[in-house]
């Protein structure tokens, strides 16, 4: 697939003001507390993803960008313009929908180029314009299609090129790539980082795919029942949640829940761990231990030791589960070798803890 | 059982639309064209002329009063939108001679409106308003009304909320939202309930007697006096036939265009592209 050069219509810049700044805001469906007290900044041409699990917020958050629902409480402010100011279509923002909302009686080149015409662009560069977004998408030979006799992934993807012709200062995805299958997923997710540094368009995407979310995002906000649980990059994320739950959410993690103590945590059956934190002594609190981090030792060479319950082997890495006595899930180790361990070894057990994290733990 | 009910009246029409009339009514089983051959005849070709003209003023009436409507009943909270649905619905559960008799009162020439008017000193001679065809078509009009707003109501609720602000999002104005995807999506609610109107309105014949003051001559009244009257009964059901095929190819075409709209136009054969 050739691929059209896209001219920038703005140059990069990254400015220290954020492009889009999210204050407090708050919004209900009836009783139902959809976004609570929701704040964050974007800067301008960031990839910024939003993750968590369903009905968690994140399509209610896009439209009160895009102006289909008004927040109860907060500004959201682009460019520092307050938007509840701007009628929807005067908005510099573009939103793709999750459920597509293709128009059903235009066909693909039609629906893709509705936003030019609305702006006014003249006929022949919103033709080469939408010509060049199809032919990214693959979709040049579906043109004259309507959408009722397009597939999911390709719906998915007319949806998307509709979002992204028109270069909006802001784009906001919602599971811009859920329908696709892995090789064109990948692909897509190469244009639209492409087009990102290219065109210069500031990115909120959705995702349920944190793998997704993680590869291609500047940072990444978890939102959890409406709120924003953490707001970081990827690595920090993954390196040093900052609850529980993105602990557990983000990548797989071993948990021992226990108490805090003054210079680390004591787990009920495992000893005490000399791993940092801010919470008070005493306190419920949760040790995050990445199966990275569980080093295989000998069976004397550690104070923890236990039975090899299962193994997985992943290509160039293996997972080993490994039942520790008093322990209710079996602890997950990530090793390097094929045959380190196998079913029925009796193993020890470290963890290097300088990359531990321990967390509160509010249910506990 | 449905199909009988539907059917055998249509099989009777289609049969005695080709005997012909006996000497003093009734009818004699003798194959021939002559009803439809006699449709040509000025006279009726006259007739149906003014029932179609009548039929589409009024149809187009309609859709110039119920689109309005329905867009904005579609609009309400859905406790208003049953309120209004209701207030649509409520002349059809009324008595159609006493609302066509409101309508007398109303028009006549000492009735309501004049002497509202000469009351106000607006005019000073009444105005000729019943018997009329303006009459005929006000009737037929607040007759029908409700048959063209649900079929919009009912196309316009179900339309998917989210693309009005799909084109909205891509910077359409709310003008350029309705031109350009509330009222293409609505074309065959709109179609339908023309189709509606436009139908009965040209067959009604009470209404044109009433408030035409039989003036009004419509097929409808054409063929009621064929078998009340004349007691011409095959080419009352020859009349009676080619408006149940209008009314079928209408049906068909509405369907057709509806299909139209979601699937686009009948796709030619793909010419593969090198
Ligand atoms: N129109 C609505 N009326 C009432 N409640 C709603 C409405 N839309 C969403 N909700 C509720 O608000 C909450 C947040 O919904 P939202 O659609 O923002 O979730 P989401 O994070 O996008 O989920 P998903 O990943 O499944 O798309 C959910 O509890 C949902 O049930
Ligand atoms: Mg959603």
């Amino acid at each position: 697939m050739t691929i059209p050069a896209v001219t920038p219509v703005t140059p990069v810049t990254r400015s220290a003001a954020p492009l889009l700044d999210i204050q407090g805001v708050n919004h209900s469906y009836g009783s139902v507390a959809a976004l609570k007290d929701i704040s964050l900044s974007i800067a301008d041409n960031e990839f910024f993803a939003l993750l968590g699990p369903s009905g968690c917020g994140k399509t209610t958050l896009l439209r009160s960008i895009a102006g289909f629902e008004t927040p109860t409480h907060g500004a959201i402010l682009l460019d520092g313009v307050d938007l509840t100011t701007l009628p929807a279509h005067k908005r510099p923002v573009n939103m793709m929908f999750q459920s597509y909302a293709l128009f059903p009686h235009m066909s693909v080149e039609k629906n893709v180029a509705y936003g030019l015409e609305s702006e006014g662009v003249p006929r022949a560069e919103s033709r080469r314009r939408v010509g060049e977004i199809l032919e990214i998408v693959g979709l040049t030979d579906m043109a004259q299609r309507r959408p009722a006799k397009l597939s999911g992934g390709q719906r998915q993807r007319v949806a998307l090129a509709r979002a992204i012709v028109k270069r909006p200062r802001l784009l906001l995805l919602d599971e811009p790539l859920s329908a696709l299958d892995r090789k064109v997923r990948a692909e897509m997710q190469l244009e639209l980082k492409r087009m990102q540094h290219e065109v210069g368009m500031t990115f909120v995407v959705v995702t349920h795919d944190q793998e997704e979310a993680m590869s291609m995002a500047d940072r990444i906000a978890v939102l959890n029942q409406g709120r924003v649980e953490q707001l970081d990059t990827p690595l920090g994320l993954y390196s040093r949640p900052a609850t529980r739950f993105v602990a557990s959410f983000i990548g797989s993690a071993n948990l021992f829940d226990g108490r805090a103590t003054t210079d680390g945590i004591d787990v009920p059956g495992l000893g005490t761990f000399a791993v940092p934190s801010e919470l008070p002594s005493g306190s419920s609190a949760t040790l995050v231990v990445r199966p990275e981090d569980v080093v295989l030792v000998g069976p004397s060479e550690a104070t923890m030791s236990g039975i090899v319950v299962d193994t997985f082997f992943l290509g160039g890495s293996s997972t080993v589960s490994i039942e520790v006595p008093g322990q209710e899930h079996p602890i997950n180790c990530t090793v390097h070798a094929a045959n380190v361990a196998s079913y029925g070894d009796r193993v020890g057990l470290k963890f290097d803890l300088p990359r531990c994290v321990v967390v509160a733990n509010p249910g506990g | 059982m449905l199909l009988v009910f539907v059917l055998a009246p249509l099989v009777l029409i289609l049969g005695y639309s080709f005997f012909q009339r006996g000497r003093f009514g009734g009818v004699v089983f003798n194959f021939s064209f002559d009803n439809f051959a006699r449709l040509i005849d000025p006279l009726y070709v006259n007739v149906i002329m003014t029932s179609v003209g009548m039929g589409l003023v009024v149809t187009i009436l309609a859709l110039a009063l119920g689109y309005p409507t329905a867009l904005a009943i579609v609009r309400l909270s859905p406790k208003w939108r049953t309120i209004a649905l209701v207030a649509v619905l409520l002349p059809f559960w009324t008595n159609f001679l006493v609302r066509t008799y409101a309508w007398i009162l109303l028009l006549n020439n000492a009735g309501w409106i004049n002497q509202a008017l000469q009351g106000m000193g607006v005019i000073h001679e009444p105005l000729t308003m019943l018997y009329t065809p303006q009459a005929v078509a006000i009737g037929l009009l607040y007759m029908y009304l409700p048959l063209m707003i649900l079929p919009l109501y009912s196309s316009l609720a179900s339309q998917d909320a989210q693309l009005v602000e799909a084109a909205t999002n891509l910077g359409a104005s709310p003008w350029r939202v309705f031109r350009t995807v509330t009222f293409p999506m609505s074309i065959p609610g709109v179609l339908t309930g023309c189709v509606f109107v436009f139908v009965p309105a040209m067959s009604n014949f009470v209404i044109p007697e009433l408030l035409g003051g039989g003036k009004t001559v419509l097929i409808g009244n054409l063929i009621r006096d064929q078998f009340l009257k004349a007691r011409d009964w095959p080419f009352g059901a020859a009349l009676a036939l080619v408006l149940t095929l209008l009314l079928i190819a209408l049906l068909v075409a509405q369907q057709r265009a509806s299909k139209r709209l979601t699937d686009g136009p009948e796709e030619r054969k793909v010419s593969s592209r090198a």
